[in-house]
């Protein structure tokens, strides 16, 4: 199921750690959701000087974890914004299709330290610490049967005639009308 | 590598007597059971043997078992075969939350069919009260379907109590007992059933081998339509090794049902008692004394169930995880919300089910590796690191 590359790095990960004195912080998921990911960045001129995470979830959010802070060290903070979840996914010889959208998410988690950087330098709140919603939709699958959703239809999987709806607390695909999202448990509003 | 399999709620191995007699048959055995030549006499003895020892596991008579092809197929023909073969008397059906997907899903499709379903809530053990399937009864209930035992936790359930309630009130009921079969003592009759579902892969018989008892008498309608086989009830051609294999596996569970079960229920006390110590922050999930014999299962908080399953498979051991990542779906496991425990912890889930033959060498093994494999998922874990930061100040 998973690429021996991604199994090389959940069995050894690359820069698992917390930096105490971190220049920005970066956070994505909740343990509800069953991932979560936080990054620390230490910027030098303008540079990922160290990058260190730390990573609730699966065999492939860690993998995702480690091979992000590896591409992402020495970088320019530029040239890290422009690392994307999906380039992060093809550096690991690829991901099974259901685990892109909850575990894929290590590169949000490197872009909200860099925010976070950047608030701190301007003196603005710092962004980190809250969950962010940054799940992306693009290449999004059936949370049931797997296989992709329209890009310009998400709320119907034509496999499964299920109907979809998104969840207003994580962002996730969930079904249409159920009572709590199949991601997070939050309510979703409907009356059973 | 050292293998250590605990994943008997997957499969069980074959058992050599079972592997020799599918053999035999695979080379022996030519016709086809509905052929009325030598050959295919020579199949349907074979078959019908099979159904006699399959019976005799669970207390039925021979012509009550009809051969299918998985667990999930026995509970598919179980729920909407009796459901929709009474449903001139009434559309509502009554389950408990912690089913199998193939019953649940199969109240979803018989939903769309214009049925209502009722879920009856479990206790924070699993545990189905037989006062609520009582009071979930309407008058155009048909069925009731309450496992015998759950996978994923263990738990086994008051079925003869739920029976009994069905039958005071003249509504069918089943049971998805895969999970239980060949593993606790069952009887049908005792127990008051109508139907019951039960897997050769559960009680060392080979996988693509299972049957449903139904009751003499109980109307039932076929899920596949076809020839004659399997009195009518469910068509196509039989597994014919494969009912000799399960059939083999019957017999041998019955012969040494006590046997294995003494020695197991030792070793899972001994996962029970001493796996939390081991790593702390451990809940024992399902019941203690209400519980399969092979079964001990865990949620381990901090850390999510497939990693550890990944971690656990790293050093030799076979395990299973509720968790919402080893399942397709990324579903958190509808059993233990169903009990009342939280999302987060419910990704922690954790399931070591012993196999005939485990060792108590087998034990130490898993309780020398288990430690530093949750040790270091937990050192990368901000869960973990905000909890200690917590306790610390």
């Amino acid at each position: 199921m998973y690429s021996d590359k991604v199994m090389d790095h959940f069995a050894n990960p690359r820069n698992v750690g917390v930096l105490p004195d971190a220049d920005g912080v970066g956070q994505v998921g909740n343990p509800v959701c069953g991932d979560m990911m936080t990054f620390y960045i230490k910027v030098k001129d303008d540079r990922l000087a160290d990058v260190k995470f730390q990573t609730f979830g699966c065999g492939a959010a860690i993998a995702v974890s480690s091979m992000v802070s590896e591409m992402a060290k020495g970088k320019t903070l530029e040239e890290a914004m422009a690392i994307s979840n999906d380039l992060v996914a093809e550096e690991l010889g690829g991901l099974p299709k259901n685990k892109m959208h909850c575990s894929n998410l290590g590169a949000d988690a490197l872009h909200e330290a860099i925010k976070n950087f950047h608030d701190k330098k301007a003196g603005r709140v710092p962004s980190a610490g809250g969950p962010a919603d940054l799940h992306e939709h693009e290449g999004c699958a059936c949370p049931y049967c797997d296989s992709s959703l329209e890009a310009e239809d998400k709320t119907f999987c034509r496999a499964c005639r299920v109907e979809f709806e998104e969840c207003p607390s994580c962002g996730g695909i969930t079904k249409k009308g159920d009572a709590a999202c199949i991601h997070c448990g939050k309510s979703l509003g409907n009356k059973t | 590598m050292k293998r250590v399999y605990l994943d008997h709620i997957a499969a069980t191995p074959l058992h050599p007597e079972v592997l020799e007699a599918m053999r035999l048959c695979l080379a022996e055995v030519t016709g086809n059971p509905q052929s009325l030549h030598a050959e295919g006499r020579q199949a349907l003895d074979a078959v019908e043997a099979a159904r006699e020892e399959v019976a005799g596991l669970v207390g039925a008579q021979s012509s009550e078992i009809y051969f299918v092809s998985s667990g999930t197929e026995a509970n598919n023909f179980a729920v909407k075969g009796l459901a929709l073969g009474q449903q001139a008397r009434g559309r509502h059906v009554v389950v408990s939350a912690v089913e199998h997907s193939s019953v649940l899903n199969s109240v979803k499709a018989l939903e769309r069919q214009g049925f209502s379903a009722t879920l009856v809530p479990v206790d924070r053990f699993g545990r189905v009260d037989p006062a609520d399937v009582e009071k979930a009864l309407t008058k155009e209930t048909v069925l009731v379907s309450v496992m015998t035992a759950n996978s994923e936790v263990g738990t086994v359930q008051p079925v003869a109590e739920v029976a009994a309630v069905c039958r005071r009130r003249g509504v069918l009921v089943h049971t998805d007992a895969v999970a239980a079969a060949g593993s606790i003592p069952l009887d049908v009759k005792a127990l008051g059933l109508d139907a019951l579902s039960l897997a050769g892969d559960q009680f060392y018989g080979p996988k693509g081998s299972a049957a449903l008892f139904v009751r003499k008498g109980v109307r039932i309608l076929p899920l596949i339509d076809g020839g004659i086989q399997e009195g009518g009830r469910r068509g196509g051609t039989e597994n014919v090794a494969g009912i000799v294999g399960m059939g083999r596996a019957a017999r041998l569970a019955r012969q040494e049902m006590e046997a294995r079960t003494a020695a197991l229920v030792t070793l899972r006390d001994r996962l029970l008692e001493e796996l939390p110590g081991r790593v702390g922050h451990v809940i024992v999930t399902g019941s203690r004394t209400e519980r399969l014999p092979h079964h001990a299962s865990f949620c381990i908080e901090f850390v999510e169930g497939e990693a550890m399953l990944l971690s656990l498979d790293m050093k030799g051991v076979a395990v299973s995880s509720g968790s919402a990542c080893t399942s397709k779906a990324l579903k958190a496991s509808h059993v233990l919300l169903a009990m009342g425990l939280d999302h987060a912890t419910a990704q922690g889930s954790l399931v070591f089910s012993l196999i005939d033959g485990t060792s108590a060498e087998d034990v130490d093994y898993l309780l020398d590796v288990f430690p530093p494999a949750i040790g270091r998922l937990r050192g990368m874990s901000p869960l973990y690191t905000q909890y200690l930061k917590e306790r610390g100040s």
